[in-house]
């Protein structure tokens, strides 16, 4: 039994490096068998994290751990907070490569495609079950790695300069974070995220230093998690295919900058010494900064993707809103969005990519009438779309009660504002496109139609938006209960907080 | 079993004895009877490593005098941990370069008459190096080494390797002579050569210096330090790839591996503050040189060599870390440039095997016949792209703990700039080895002008890959052997 504990965590990695490797291994035109592998090995993941959520939630500790050089060992833990993030990616990860396959067909390189994909779910579960900051690093560079040639698929000009820019932004926030981590190292030693207050007897002399690391680390995560003035890289990565934007978007990359950002605050400094230090404020400051920031230049795109782009600026900054609010309530608030943000956002780019797809539409103005054309998606869009502007029962709204509870509790009665102006403009930048799909009439053609089975398009590209909106409204309808992604981050919170 | 390894006669000898045979075999039997022996040296040579790597680890470290001669009279072979993991080093890669040599080798069948006892003569020289107790030795051992390089180059006949290979002679003439040189001034000094008793009586004396500085000046020729890195990357670039992958994986080290045990064992005391810095900067600026001059580069292995200039430049950050700044540092520093060496050793060895497979395959050898190449040469690129991890120093990779090691180094011992010149390093390396990749991804108009490798070829690049890769996982053991031969013992 013990052995099982020590490589649960291990063997949630490997289903999908294994599936990589065989994916890779297999002829391109084989698609029956890869797809095939790719749906095995995300329902077999989503079981196995069902399992250590199961066991987690009952105290339960999954540890893989051993020596890489003197003094640093690799770690992979599964804490509340880590299988939080690994279930989200994997039940994202299922419907996504459902579209994909679907959104594919037919295209050359899919073998390459698929490959790096599974490769770039293995890197998010390892940034979700590192223990150390050391682990955290290593799969943090692995997702730059493989989550390039997915940006760069399409290899026309525009995707280069996109990979160019991609890497730019992802690798000097790599070096960066380097830095910080060998600072930290230096200071004091192997980290564990397991346990608390390791930082204490640094102070009062270090805090500076501590201070500086803390600037490092977060600058180095907050280019992933696209803060203002490190997010140029997200909306030009729009240029790569649909099921690969909702990944981006959604899940791995820009999750895994805010997850990040979550295990500094909390794991590696402590919710209650970075509050000492103050650091919140400034993490705040800067989140506010990008919430509205990035709701103001939503406004201003015309193209689908990349009002959306700038959507997910604004809003995966909830998440670092949500920590900085010193106490509980801020806590649940931000890291609730981090998954109900996620089952919104890959609702969107999923619908996104389903009329560009059918239809051809890319620009705002081309959407006149879709809703009659594309009920099913559109409706999907829409639930997405509310949510993210924060109506109940949806789930975002769920995330904005907390958030705002939490800046009331923590006396920044700013942070409300905040709110409230980037939800006006979240409806501004969203209801246009909800009047256009279903109120106004179709204008002449349709940019590029394509007749894909009976209903709004094939099944492929339909089921998975109409899931994730369906999750979406669940989680919001079905908050109290005891399955609900609010019940699992309360159980996170409680564990942050209650040491 | 167990007494024969602790007490039976030392293998140490047949690492050379060994391919000095297969060499003179293979250049008087025919070409017929080529593979065989190749296949049967390559086996025994392994196995001696083997039973040389069981031997030391019962042992520990050990010396054999050739003939029972007493120092300093005769001649003595030293076996230690690093020596140990460079015969490793060695004796896997030379036979992944032997095994991709037998099949490439069918596309140049006039290079098959010298390569064989060329290549075995190599190796022979390198396990002569890598084994050397003394001045001398190690004179005669960079001799055979540049020469057999040097022969190696010339083998394609083709122009530009004669040009490039009678660059390479000139460079290893200068070197060995100016090695000799030092060589002559401490054996009038002191009476002897033997590294190990020299180090007790070495004086900081004019002659001394001098023969230190002669000597230094010669190896950093032969390792292409910067600025006398010029003649490395034609020769490099234009050699068949199981040479060049021999050459900058190997041979380059051997000239760093001397330059190390000259300072750090022989002459620790007369390595100043400042000597160290300047080695130090040399490295600094072979990293940025380097580097920049590999993003300019258009042709595929060209790019790759300066990418050599740039790595060994790495090596030479040993120096200031390990001078004047306290154990740990200087533990730090010594396990992290002895794996950086190991690690570039695999990649750059794959990576240039890998790059050879691609030219063969695209017909052409600049950047842009890469385009397509994604699509329908996998395996070729798979290498390639595993390879560029390494040399990058990303993780997971033996490139990055290595790093790592380094940048915990600097940091401990206050030197900053040394942290700028490794993180701003990474970044250049990133920027050439990601503008190979980014072609990769480029369609092409005409598919079909690619012709498959064969296998062998693609996975003999694949597994050096992946050994530098592992190296990022499995670190704690090379860690270990090296960290037992740090100079002043366990200090």
């Amino acid at each position: 039994m013990m052995d099982l504990h020590f490589w649960l965590p291990v063997l949630v990695l490997f289903t999908s490096l294994g599936a990589a490797a065989i994916i890779f291994w297999l002829d391109e035109n084989n698609s029956r068998m890869r797809s095939s592998i790719n749906l095995a090995a995300a329902g077999i993941k989503i079981l196995l994290v069902i399992w250590i959520l199961v066991g987690v939630s009952q105290g339960e500790v999954y540890e893989t751990r051993f020596t890489l050089l003197t003094g640093i060992d690799f770690v992979l833990r599964a804490d509340a907070l880590g299988v939080m993030f690994a279930g989200l990616s994997s039940l994202l990860w299922l419907f996504t490569t459902l579209y994909a396959i679907g959104y594919l067909e037919g295209t050359p390189n899919r073998r390459r495609f698929f490959g790096f994909f599974s490769l770039c779910v293995a890197s998010t579960l390892g940034i979700a079950f590192a223990g150390n900051l050391f682990t955290f690093l290593i799969f943090y560079e692995l997702l730059t790695l493989s989550t390039y040639p997915l940006v760069v698929h399409k290899g026309t000009d525009k995707a280069l300069r996109a990979g160019r820019l991609y890497l730019i932004y992802t690798l000097g926030g790599g070096v960066v974070l380097l830095a910080g981590v060998l600072w930290m190292h230096s200071l004091a030693g192997d980290l564990s995220f397991a346990a608390t207050g390791q930082l204490d007897a640094l102070l009062p002399e270090q805090a500076s230093t501590l201070k500086w690391i803390f600037l490092l680390l977060i600058g180095g995560l907050a280019v992933k998690a696209a803060m203002v003035p490190l997010h140029g890289w997200l909306p030009e990565a729009m240029v790569a295919p649909a099921p690969v934007s909702a990944l981006l978007h959604a899940v791995a990359v820009v999750k895994a900058g805010a997850f990040g950002i979550v295990r500094v605050v909390y794991d590696v400094y402590g919710i209650t010494l970075s509050y000492q230090l103050g650091l919140l404020l400034p993490l705040g400051i800067a989140a506010a900064i990008t919430i509205l920031y990035g709701s103001l230049r939503a406004l201003a795109q015309q193209d689908i993707k990349r009002r959306l782009a700038f959507s997910t600026v604004s809003q995966v900054s909830y998440i670092a809103l949500g920590i900085s609010l010193f106490g509980p309530a801020g806590t649940i608030g931000g890291l609730v969005h981090l998954l109900h943000q996620g089952l919104m956002k890959v609702t969107l780019f999923f619908c996104a990519g389903n009329y560009a797809e059918t239809l051809g539409i890319h620009k705002i103005q081309q959407l006149n009438g879709a809703g009659r054309r594309m009920p099913g998606t559109s409706l999907a869009f829409t639930i997405g779309a509310l949510g993210m502007i924060g109506l109940p029962p949806i789930a975002g709204f769920i995330s904005k009660w907390y958030l705002a509870t939490g800046a009331l509790h923590a006396d920044m009665d700013w942070v409300l504002l905040v709110l409230i102006l980037s939800s006006l403009m979240n409806a501004g930048y969203f209801l246009p496109l909800l009047y256009r799909i279903w109120f106004c009439p179709q204008q002449g053609e349709w940019p590029q139609e394509r007749v894909l089975g009976r209903w709004d398009t094939s099944l492929w590209l339909l089921i998975p938006p109409l899931v994730t909106a369906s999750l979406s409204l669940l989680a919001g309808l079905l908050a109290a209960s005891d399955f609900s992604p609010l019940a699992w981050v309360q159980l996170v919170t409680t564990r942050e907080y209650l040491p | 079993m167990l007494s024969w390894l602790t007490e039976g006669p030392s293998l140490l000898p047949w690492l050379v004895i060994l391919p000095l045979l297969w060499s003179i075999l293979s250049l008087t039997a025919g070409q017929r009877l080529q593979p065989l022996i190749a296949t049967t040296a390559v086996g025994l040579i392994l196995l001696a490593t083997l039973l040389v790597l069981l031997q030391w680890l019962q042992r520990g470290d050990h010396f054999y005098s050739l003939g029972d001669w007493a120092v300093p009279l005769g001649i003595r072979l030293r076996l230690d941990g690093l020596a140990l993991l460079l015969l490793l080093l060695t004796s896997g890669i030379t036979s992944v370069c032997t095994l991709h040599a037998g099949r490439y080798l069918q596309e140049y069948p006039r290079a098959k008459t010298y390569f064989w006892p060329l290549l075995a003569f190599c190796w022979a020289a390198m396990n002569v190096i890598w084994l050397s107790a003394d001045l001398f030795n190690l004179y005669v051992g960079l001799e055979l080494l540049g020469f057999s390089a040097v022969g190696l180059v010339a083998l394609t006949g083709e122009k530009k390797a004669l040009a490039a290979s009678l660059r390479y002679l000139y460079a290893a003439l200068l070197g060995s002579l100016a090695w000799l040189l030092g060589v002559a001034l401490i054996y009038g000094h002191q009476g002897q050569l033997d590294i190990s008793s020299l180090a007790l009586t070495f004086t900081d004396s004019i002659s001394g210096q001098a023969a230190l500085a002669l000597m230094t000046l010669g190896l950093l020729l032969k390792m292409a330090a910067f600025p006398l890195h010029s003649w490395l990357p034609p020769a490099h670039a234009s050699a068949l790839p199981p040479v060049s992958a021999l050459l900058s994986g190997l041979v380059a080290k051997a000239a760093f591996y001397i330059l190390v045990r000259l300072w750090l064992e022989m002459a620790p005391d007369n390595l100043t503050f400042s000597a160290a810095q300047l080695l130090g900067a040399l490295g600094a600026a072979a990293v940025f040189w380097g580097g920049w001059m590999a993003c300019r580069q258009q042709q595929l292995k060209m790019l790759v060599a300066y990418s050599t200039v740039a790595q060994l430049g790495y090596l030479l950050l040993l120096f200031p870390l390990t001078t004047g700044t306290g154990e740990e540092a200087t533990r730090l520093a010594w396990e992290g440039g002895w794996l950086q060496l190991t690690s570039h050793a695999l990649a750059k060895a794959a990576m240039f095997l890998a790059a050879g497979n691609l030219v063969l395959a695209m017909g052409r050898p600049d950047l842009p016949g890469l385009h397509g190449a994604g699509r329908y040469l996998p395996f070729s690129l798979l290498g390639f792209g595993l390879a560029g991890v390494s040399l990058m120093g990303l993780p997971p990779s033996g490139g990055f703990m290595a790093k790592w090691l380094l940048l915990q180094s600097a940091l401990l011992s206050g030197q900053w700039w040394w942290i700028l010149v490794l993180l701003s390093g990474s970044a250049l390396s990133a920027v050439y080895i990601f503008k190979v990749y980014q072609q990769c991804y480029v369609e092409s108009d005409n598919p079909d002008r690619f012709r498959q490798p064969a296998l062998v070829l693609d996975l003999s690049a694949l597994a050096l890959a992946l050994l530098a890769l592992a190296l990022g996982i499995l670190s704690a053991w090379p860690q270990w052997l090296i960290s037992t031969a740090l100079p002043g013992g366990a200090a």
